[in-house]
C-alpha cells in the first residue's frame, strides 16, 4: 500500500506530476489551479531535477509544452478554462505533430473570464477537439482526489503509448477539495527518449523533425488518415468507464467528474425510496463508453444525466441510445453544484410524474 | 505532359570536376534540396552562412533549430539538423522548452519580423528577458513576404505595401520597430547585432557575428540575437538588384549596422 495522505486536489495532481517522474512543467497562474504551480516550484526540482518554468501566458506555455515534448520528455501544463482556450492552438499543433504530454483543466465557470467557481461547461472544447482541423486527446475525467493523482500516471502512459496530448478535465472543486489519497511510489525520471525526439542529429541515424506543416494536400490527407486511425484504436482500446447498481436498474443516473458524484448521492436517496436506480460514470470522456449506454437502451425507462453545464455530455447520451430510452438532462451553470435533492426532484417530476 | 525536373542537370566533365580545383562547395550540413526562395532573397545566404558556421564548428549534432512561419517555415528542408517547427510568433516559447530540457545543446530560432516582432512579441521579449540560452536570428526584410507583402512592424515610413498602398502613415500606422535596440536593452541579453548579406563584405560580417553568437552559446551567456537586414524583391515588386541598392539606401539608415550590445560591454 502506498503512502496515505489528506490532500488538495491540486496538490495531490502535482505531487503525482513529480512521482510520475514529470521532466518538465509549463505554467501560469489562474484561479482555481495556481496552488500546482506554487507546489511544484516549492517541491518539485530540489526531489527529482524537474523543470518547473513559470510562463510569461498560457500561449507561451502550451507552446513551451510542444518544444518540450518534441525532445522526447516528460511534459506538463495546467490550467483554468480561459487559459485553456488560449492553448487551443498549441494543442493543434500537439496533436497534429503527435507529441504526448499532459494538460489539465481545473474548469471554471464560463463563458467568458466568468467566475473562478466549478463548473464542467468546458466538455465540449475537451472532448471534441478545441482547437482547429480533426484532432482529439485523451479526455481523462477525475470525479474525486485519488483519481486526480492515478490520471496523472494514467495520462503519461496513454499519451506516450499513442503520441498524442492527454488532458485530465477537472473542475475547481477537485482541484479545492481535500480527501485521503494513496500516493504512488516516485518513479525514475526518464533516461531513453524515443528515436523521433529532436535531441540533436544523431551520426548514421534520420536527422529528427518535429513538425504539423504538410503543405501537399495528398500529404496532409495521409497525415489525417494516420491521425483517425490512431483515434479509432483508442477507441477501441482506452474506453473507461465505473458502473453502480445497474444489474436490476428501472433507471440509470450519470455524469462525469463531479456531477457524478451529485448523481451518486441523488442514486442513493432514489434507492432508499424504494426506486431501482443505477449509475454510469465515464472515466474517459474522450473515448465515450458509448458502448455501456447501449447495452441499456431501451432496457432502463429512463436515463437522467447531471452536469455543471447547459448539457453538453448529454449530447453523447443521446447519440449512444438512439432514441430507445428517454434521456433528460439537469444542470445548474455558471459555477453552481446541484445538490442531490434538486436532482432526485427533478427524476420524480421527470420520471414518476410528480411526487 | 511535361514533366519540370527538380535539379537542372549539368554535364559534368570529369577532368574538371576534381578536389583540387574546388573553388566553391556547398556546406555538407545543408541538404540537397535546392532552396524554395525567391531569385536574390537573403533566406538562402543565411541558411548558407549559418549551416557553414555548423560545419566549421562540427556542431551538426549539438544543435537543435526552432523553423518559425513564414517564408523560412520550411528552414527544416534545408537545414540537416534536429528541427521543431513552431506557431506563428512561438519560436522562442519552443525553444525554451527544447533548451530547459536539453541544457547542454544549442538551440536557436530563425524567425521573420512579423514573427518575431508582431504576433510573437510577448514570447520574444519574455524569453530574452529570461536570458535563455537561445540564439534568435532574425530576418527583417520590412515585409510580411510569404503572405505577399503586407505591413510588417518593421516596414519604413512611406514604404508601400499591400496593407499600406498610400505608404505607411505613422500617425494611424505606428512606426517601424526597432526590437533589437529594444531588447538589447534587458539584462538577460548578452549580444545583440545586426547586419546584412547585401554585399559580399556584409555577408562575410554576418557569418563572423553567427559564429560570436554561437560561441556565446557554447559559453551559456544567455540571450543572443543576430538581426539580417535582408530583402524581398519578390514583393518590394524590385529586381535584386534593386533590393540590394533599396537595403543600402534606405534600410541601412534606419536599421543601421554593427553592434548593439556585446558582452565586452558595448
Amino acid at each position: 500500500m502506498g503512502e496515505i495522505k489528506l490532500m488538495k486536489g491540486n496538490e495531490a495532481l502535482s505531487e503525482a506530476l513529480i512521482r510520475a517522474g514529470c521532466d518538465g512543467y509549463f505554467g501560469y497562474p489562474i484561479t482555481p489551479q495556481s496552488e500546482v504551480i506554487e507546489y511544484l516550484s516549492r517541491e518539485a526540482n530540489a526531489r527529482t531535477g524537474m523543470v518547473v518554468l513559470q510562463a510569461e501566458s498560457e500561449v507561451a506555455s502550451i507552446n513551451m509544452v510542444y518544444g518540450a515534448a518534441g525532445t522526447g520528455r516528460r511534459v506538463c501544463t495546467t490550467s483554468s478554462s480561459p487559459g485553456i482556450s488560449l492553448m487551443q492552438e498549441g494543442i493543434s499543433y500537439i496533436a497534429s505533430a503527435e507529441l504526448p504530454c499532459l494538460v489539465v483543466n481545473i474548469v471554471r465557470g464560463g463563458p467568458g473570464l466568468g467566475t473562478i467557481q466549478p463548473s464542467q461547461a468546458d466538455y465540449f472544447q475537451a472532448t471534441k477537439g478545441g482547437g482547429h482541423g480533426d484532432y482529439h486527446m485523451i479526455v481523462l475525467a477525475p470525479y474525486n482526489v485519488q483519481e486526480m493523482v492515478d490520471h496523472v500516471k494514467l495520462g503519461f502512459e496513454l499519451g506516450e503509448k499513442y503520441r498524442t496530448p492527454v488532458m485530465i478535465l477537472g473542475d475547481g472543486a477537485l482541484g479545492q477539495m481535500m480527501e485521503k489519497v494513496e500516493l504512488f511510489e516516485q518513479m525514475p525520471r526518464k533516461t531513453e527518449f524515443p528515436d523521433w525526439a529532436t535531441t540533436g542529429k544523431k551520426e548514421g541515424i534520420h536527422r529528427s523533425i518535429i513538425t504539423s506543416l504538410f503543405i501537399q494536400p495528398e500529404v496532409m490527407e495521409q497525415v489525417n488518415l494516420r491521425l483517425q486511425a490512431k483515434y479509432r484504436e483508442i477507441e477501441k482500446n482506452e474506453v473507461l468507464y465505473q458502473t453502480i447498481n445497474c444489474e436490476d436498474a428501472d433507471y440509470i443516473f450519470t455524469g462525469f467528474g463531479l456531477g457524478s458524484r451529485i448523481a451518486m448521492k441523488a442514486m442513493e436517496m432514489a434507492r432508499e425510496k424504494g426506486h431501482k436506480v443505477g449509475l454510469i460514470r465515464p472515466i474517459t470522456v474522450y473515448p465515450f463508453p458509448y458502448d455501456i449506454y447501449k447495452e441499456f437502451a431501451g432496457k432502463v425507462k429512463g436515463i437522467l444525466d447531471i452536469e455543471m453545464n447547459a448539457g453538453q455530455m448529454v449530447e453523447d447520451v443521446r447519440l449512444a441510445v438512439e432514441g430507445k430510452t428517454q434521456v433528460e438532462f439537469y444542470g445548474r451553470m455558471g459555477g453552481m453544484i446541484a445538490g442531490p435533492d434538486e436532482v432526485y426532484e427533478y427524476f420524480e417530476e421527470k420520471f414518476l410524474g410528480g411526487k | 505532359m511535361s514533366t519540370i525536373p527538380n535539379f537542372i542537370e549539368i554535364p559534368v566533365n570529369p577532368e574538371i570536376a576534381q578536389k583540387e580545383f574546388e573553388v566553391y562547395s556547398k556546406p555538407s550540413t545543408l541538404t540537397d534540396k535546392p532552396f524554395h526562395y525567391c531569385p536574390g532573397c537573403g533566406h538562402s545566404t543565411v541558411h548558407k552562412l549559418l549551416m557553414e558556421v555548423v560545419e566549421e564548428m562540427g556542431i551538426q549534432g549539438d544543435i537543435v533549430g526552432v523553423a518559425p512561419v513564414g517564408c523560412s517555415v520550411f528552414a527544416y528542408d534545408y537545414l540537416d539538423i534536429d528541427m521543431q517547427q513552431a506557431a506563428h510568433g512561438r519560436a522562442l516559447a519552443v525553444a525554451t522548452g527544447i533548451r530547459r530540457m536539453l541544457p547542454d545543446k544549442l538551440v536557436f530560432t530563425y524567425q521573420g519580423d512579423g514573427d518575431l516582432a508582431a504576433i510573437g512579441t510577448a514570447e520574444t521579449l519574455h524569453a530574452a528577458n529570461r536570458g535563455e540560452n537561445i540564439l534568435t536570428i532574425f530576418i527583417n526584410n520590412a515585409v510580411y513576404g510569404m503572405t505577399s507583402g503586407q505591413m510588417a512592424p518593421t516596414t519604413l515610413e512611406k514604404m508601400v505595401t499591400t496593407t499600406s498602398p498610400f505608404g505607411r502613415d505613422v500617425s494611424t500606422q505606428g512606426y517601424p520597430l526597432k526590437i533589437s535596440e529594444l531588447l538589447a536593452m534587458l539584462p538577460g541579453v548578452t549580444y545583440v547585432t545586426r547586419q546584412s548579406v547585401h554585399t559580399t563584405a556584409n555577408v562575410r560580417k554576418t557569418k563572423k557575428a553567427l559564429r560570436k553568437a554561437i560561441e556565446l552559446q557554447q559559453e551559456g551567456k544567455g540571450f543572443c540575437l543576430v538581426e539580417v537586414v535582408s530583402n524581398c524583391p519578390s514583393n518590394w515588386k524590385m529586381t535584386p538588384l534593386q533590393s540590394q541598392q533599396f537595403i543600402q539606401e534606405k534600410m541601412i539608415p534606419f536599421y543601421p549596422l554593427g553592434d548593439i550590445k556585446t558582452p565586452e560591454g558595448k
